[in-house]
């Protein structure tokens, strides 16, 4: 090596005195090793300077296909601000001055006493004419993806240049776009780099049926362009053309090494900057981490050794001692919803080994485990269709098999008898590098779930395929996760809706005397009404059922703090009838009940007794008004957009379909409350990426989007179907609906719900979609049974004497009014008298004294300053 | 007044008063709650099983008088009822809140006499 400027330890930046660290590249590793230095460098030793070509702070890559899915580059963000880092967006560096010790750019110089390179890899074209025309993209950045999907649009076939884990991926991202897509790869078979023959046979198969065309063992040879200058034709090797009017190309990276070259830095012998087991360059002031780095020699195109560089240098600059401890290749994925898992010596090239294969047609997957030559020690292996037992098998390399090969093979067996199994140094882990010792140490230092190992090891955390291992580590641990509803029911929610269903039980005396045990409380009693509900069974409180009823269900009406009740009337889709809006206005001012618009696109009357709700609904009912269910765990509104009818964007009927829905679904209950929401074109006005089921309006039809949440932890919903006409939008949406009342657990929202499920949205678009379990038509059935079992839950009561009894504020005296709510006049409306601070708030558990003070909305008053 | 301190409700009646019929026992549901009014006091009246129990209707916690309105159950052998606003658990027959420490609701006698349920006040002395 060459060019040592500085002898070792002879100026600043050394590991004792520390200085100014400059970054080249804030890409996944770039930014892992700012968050390690900085952890570490408590001190503050280092300040750090992060120089990078693109305009975003770092992003999750690994994840940037869920661009497609509707993730936004908010949600990939990887970036937190910190005020010791010195990020500088959009200045690439142009040069390392290895003499002046500056790392060059295009706005100036930055001195260093060390340098990080970490500028990843960029996509490889092959020089074949026509790849400049527009239309032909790579697929590394967000800004590819922008580039792709705005070319995407009104266009209808694309093809992809290579047929490894990037071109699939990109497949299956045009896919989602809308277009026919074909691949074309040069070896034989699809992912030539991660599976053998066989299971590369079973993927194509795969993909074909998802109507992906593939043309393997062809190279492209040429791009044509078409008459507005952009591509629309790939010609092959054999002589064909296919035509395309998008192209990716994902034919292989290579290491983004110039900067080093240029510098004189020595490079790994197929590029890369070289670096040794520190990550440390012939410079001994500049290392290099990530996908950029040849590791003695090698580079590595994943991101769990890019982060092992990472932590070395920011251990180095410190004063440590580490070292690269080798790289895992394993990797696992979900392709165009097919399980790809390799791991290990995939190939067999272990002198000896011997290969243990298992193809099942009928479950259609295909494994292979690669064993030493006496059988004994796991060194590889590939699974395609069912990955479940990956992480075993994966933890499990290069030591002995955990079961017969067989028995880990076979669907779904092994995988869970095998984690138990695992020695302590296997890493369960991969890519935060946690080992079995450090999971057992987290639970017997009290981890007692999932997100709590998550939290403490970090293991889990990145691309989450080690996730039902932890499960079944705090099984093997005796770490009981309970799924009981409550002490009253041993049976989770989903198993005691089975019960009901299957078995016809239908009241709750008799759930408990055969199921469970004691009186019930307000866990179980809620959660059986809601059950019952679901699957129609008459008026929430008819007989018994009324005892079960939360209190907002038992008056049907919302409770509020002082006491009285607000009610709501439905307004489907948020569209209104003058005459219809006088009669709550009347209605309003006769009651006094004060009055606001929702956030729900409807109506709410605050300040109700009890014993006014029958009249007030008699009002309502009179005037054509329906419950609104807002005190229900059930549908609430489904918000609309104005739409196509006058809104000069709007692609579709956003408001007919929002109030078709709405009426569709209305008074369905559910494990907890639903939303919707309808936008006309893709501005979405309507928030219905905000809902547990959302639809945007396309050109042609409507996109589904499911598992969306606003409230307590917001999330976006996810693109579940795309360009769906109205009549095959609306079994989806009854499948889902019945899915999720089937299986959820009490109280839990849709995003949770799927968030939850084993296999994620892949399971429940083979669920729904594929009919894997057989549902579809049961599900449908269900749903059209509540739609014809509907009738309104407040005119019911008005009609029945019985039920309107139970409306008064007190049992002795029914034409009493509670003199407990009173009220004063704010802003013109009424509002619940202040009243004393309860006294028993002032017992708090802590003993504190309640600090909550309703603060007053003063404007307009000058501030008193002092 | 503070009812912040179990010594209050675990107090035997100090003044005791007369009983005030409130209604035909038929007009309490089964596992369910409902208010009356006695001497002027909101009371809350319980059918848990074959028991009858009584508590002030007002919820010391949210400070509103909606402790009736509250789903019946019970907790290992103890019948309570759950406040419909926070959901906190009392016991129905001392009034103790089983969730906050030395929070209780006041609790009333209450008994059943040729079908007609009468409730006697405790009140502080
Ligand atoms: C009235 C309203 C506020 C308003 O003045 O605008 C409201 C009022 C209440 N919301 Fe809400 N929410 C209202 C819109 C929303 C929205 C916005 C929306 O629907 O577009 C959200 C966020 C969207 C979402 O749900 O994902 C919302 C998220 C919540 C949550 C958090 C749910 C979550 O998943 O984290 C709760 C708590 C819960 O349900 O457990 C909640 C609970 C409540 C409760 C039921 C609190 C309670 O237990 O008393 C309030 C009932 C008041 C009443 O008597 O009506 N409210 N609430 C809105 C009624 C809409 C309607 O017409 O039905
Ligand atoms: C679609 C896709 C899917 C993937 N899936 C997986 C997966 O499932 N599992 C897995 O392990 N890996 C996956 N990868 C690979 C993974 O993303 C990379 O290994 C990881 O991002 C490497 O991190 P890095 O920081 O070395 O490089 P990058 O993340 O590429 O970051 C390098 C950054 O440096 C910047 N840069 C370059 N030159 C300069 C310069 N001169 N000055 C300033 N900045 C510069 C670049 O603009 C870039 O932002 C995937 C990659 C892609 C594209
Ligand atoms: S945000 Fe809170 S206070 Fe406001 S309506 Fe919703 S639940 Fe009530
Ligand atoms: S293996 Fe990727 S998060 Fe654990």
């Amino acid at each position: 090596m060459n060019g040592d400027t500085t002898g070792p330890g002879t100026a600043g930046g050394d590991a004792a005195t520390g200085g100014r660290v400059v970054v080249i590249g804030n890409g996944m590793v770039g930014q892992r090793f700012t968050e390690a230095l900085r952890a570490r460098d408590t001190d503050r030793r280092w300040q750090v300077t992060v120089l990078a070509e693109e305009r975003r702070p770092a992003y999750d890559r690994v994840r940037l296909s869920a661009f497609f899915d509707g993730v936004s580059a908010e949600e990939l963000n990887l970036h937190t601000p910190d005020d010791g880092v010195e990020l500088r967006l959009g200045e690439p560096a142009t040069a390392i001055d290895r003499e002046r010790r500056v790392v060059v750019t295009a706005a100036g110089e930055h001195p260093y006493d060390a340098v990080v390179l970490a500028t990843g890899s960029y996509p490889f074209v092959p020089p074949v004419a026509g790849r400049d025309l527009p239309g032909v993209f790579v697929y590394r950045t967000l800004d590819d993806l922008e580039a792709i999907r705005e070319h995407a649009r009104g266009r209808r076939v694309g093809a992809v240049i290579g047929g490894g884990l990037l071109g699939l991926e990109a497949a299956n991202a045009l896919r989602l776009l809308g277009l026919a897509t074909h691949v074309i790869e040069f070896a034989p078979r699809l992912m030539p780099v991660q599976v053998d023959e066989a299971g590369g046979a079973m993927l194509r198969r795969y993909v074909e049926e998802l109507g992906v065309t593939t043309h393997l063992g062809v190279a492209t040879t040429a791009l044509r362009p078409g008459a507005d200058g952009a591509v629309t034709a790939l010609e092959l090797s054999d002589g064909r053309t296919v035509d395309a009017e998008l192209v990716v190309v994902a034919a292989g990276i290579r290491p983004r090494d110039d900067l080093a070259r240029a510098a004189g830095l020595e490079l790994g012998p197929r590029g890369g900057v070289l670096v040794d087991a520190t990550c440390r360059t012939g410079d001994e002031r500049i290392w290099a981490v990530g996908e950029c780095a040849a590791v003695d020699g090698v580079c590595h195109g994943l991101v769990a050794p890019g982060y092992a560089t990472a932590e070395v240098v920011a251990d180095r600059l410190l004063g440590g001692a580490a070292t690269f401890p080798g790289a895992d290749t394993a990797t696992k994925l979900k392709l165009l919803g097919v399980d790809v898992a390799s791991f290990g010596d995939a190939h067999g090239t272990t002198e000896g080994s011997l290969d243990v294969t298992f193809t099942d047609p009928a479950t259609r997957s295909y494994a292979k485990l690669v064993l030493s030559d006496d059988a004994k020690t796991l060194l590889g292996g590939v699974l395609v269709g069912d990955a479940s037992a990956y992480p075993t098998l994966r933890a499990s390399v290069g030591g002995p098999l955990p079961a017969a090969p067989l028995a880990l093979l076979a669907p779904a067996g092994g995988a869970a008898a095998g984690a138990g199994a695992l020695p302590g140094s296997a890493q369960v882990c991969s890519c935060n590098a946690v080992t079995r010792d450090d999971i057992d140490a987290a639970i017997a230092g009290g981890c007692a779930d999932v997100p709590a190992l998550k939290a403490c090891t970090r293991a889990g955390t990145s691309c989450g395929s080690c996730v039902p291992m932890l499960k079944q580590l705090l099984d093997a641990a005796g770490v009981k996760q309970s799924t009981a509803l409550c002490e009253h029911f041993d049976l989770s929610r989903q198993e005691l809706f089975d019960v009901v269903r299957v078995r016809g039980i239908r009241t709750f005396s008799r759930l408990v005397a055969e199921h469970g045990r004691g009186r019930g409380c307000d866990i179980c009693k809620p959660v059986v009404a809601s059950i019952l509900a679901s699957l129609g069974t008459g008026h929430v409180l008819d007989g018994e059922r009324a005892s079960l009823q939360d209190t907002n269900d038992a008056y049907l009406a919302n409770l509020q703090r002082d006491g009285s009740y607000s009610v709501v009337p439905r307004i489907p889709g948020g569209e209104i009838t003058p005459e219809k809006l006088i009669v709550i206005g009347q209605v309003a001012q006769e009651f006094k009940l004060y009055t606001k618009i929702t956030g729900g696109q409807r109506i709410d009357l605050f300040g109700a007794r009890v014993d006014q709700l029958p009249q007030i609904w008699r009002r309502l009912v009179d005037a054509g008004f329906e419950s609104g269910h807002a005190y229900g765990k059930a549908l609430r509104t489904v918000k609309s957009c104005v739409g196509e009818t006058w809104c000069r964007y709007g692609v579709q009927d956003s408001v007919g379909l929002a109030v078709a829905l709405e009426l569709r679904y209305r008074g369905l209950r559910a494990p907890h409350k639903l939303k919707s929401a309808v936008s006309g074109c893709a501005r979405e006005c309507a928030e219905a990426r905000s809902k547990d089921f959302g639809i945007i309006a396309t050109d042609t039809g409507w996109n589904l989007y499911v598992g969306g949440n606003g409230g307590f932890r917001p999330r976006h919903a996810d693109l579940f179907a795309t360009d769906l006409s109205t009549a095959e939008l609306i079994p989806l949406i009854d499948r889902f609906l019945m899915y999720y009342i089937r299986t959820a657990d009490r109280l839990q929202r849709t995003a949770a719900w799927i968030e939850a499920m084993e296999g994620g949205l892949d399971h429940l678009r083979a669920v729904i979609v594929d009919d894997s379990l057989g549902l579809c038509a049961e599900l449908e059935a269900e749903m059209a049974r509540h739609v014809a079992g509907y009738s309104d839950e407040w005119r019911d009561v008005l009609d029945d004497p019985e039920r309107l009894r139970r409306f008064s504020s007190f049992v002795n005296a029914p034409d009493v009014p509670d003199p407990s709510i009173t009220f004063a006049v704010e802003r013109g409306q009424p509002v619940p008298a202040g009243r004393a601070r309860p006294v028993a708030a002032a017992a708090a558990p802590d003993g504190e004294a309640p600090a909550r003070r309703r603060q007053p909305v003063t404007l307009g008053l000058p501030e008193v300053r002092r | 007044m503070s009812i912040a301190t179990d010594t209050y409700t675990r107090r035997p009646a100090a003044d005791t008063q007369g009983w005030s019929p409130v209604c035909p026992l038929e007009k309490l549901e089964p596992e369910r709650g409902v208010a009356a009014l006695v001497d002027g006091a909101q009371v809350a009246l319980f059918r848990a099983g074959d028991e009858l129990f009584a508590l002030d209707n007002l919820d010391p916690v949210g400070g509103a008088y909606v402790l009736s309105r509250g789903i019946v159950g019970s907790r290992g052998g103890t019948p309570t009822v759950a406040s419909p606003l926070h959901k906190q658990v009392y016991d129905l027959r001392t009034g103790a809140c089983l969730d906050l420490p030395g929070v209780a609701v006041p609790r009333h006698d209450v008994r059943c006499r040729d079908g007609l349920v009468e409730v006697r006040l405790r009140r502080e002395g």
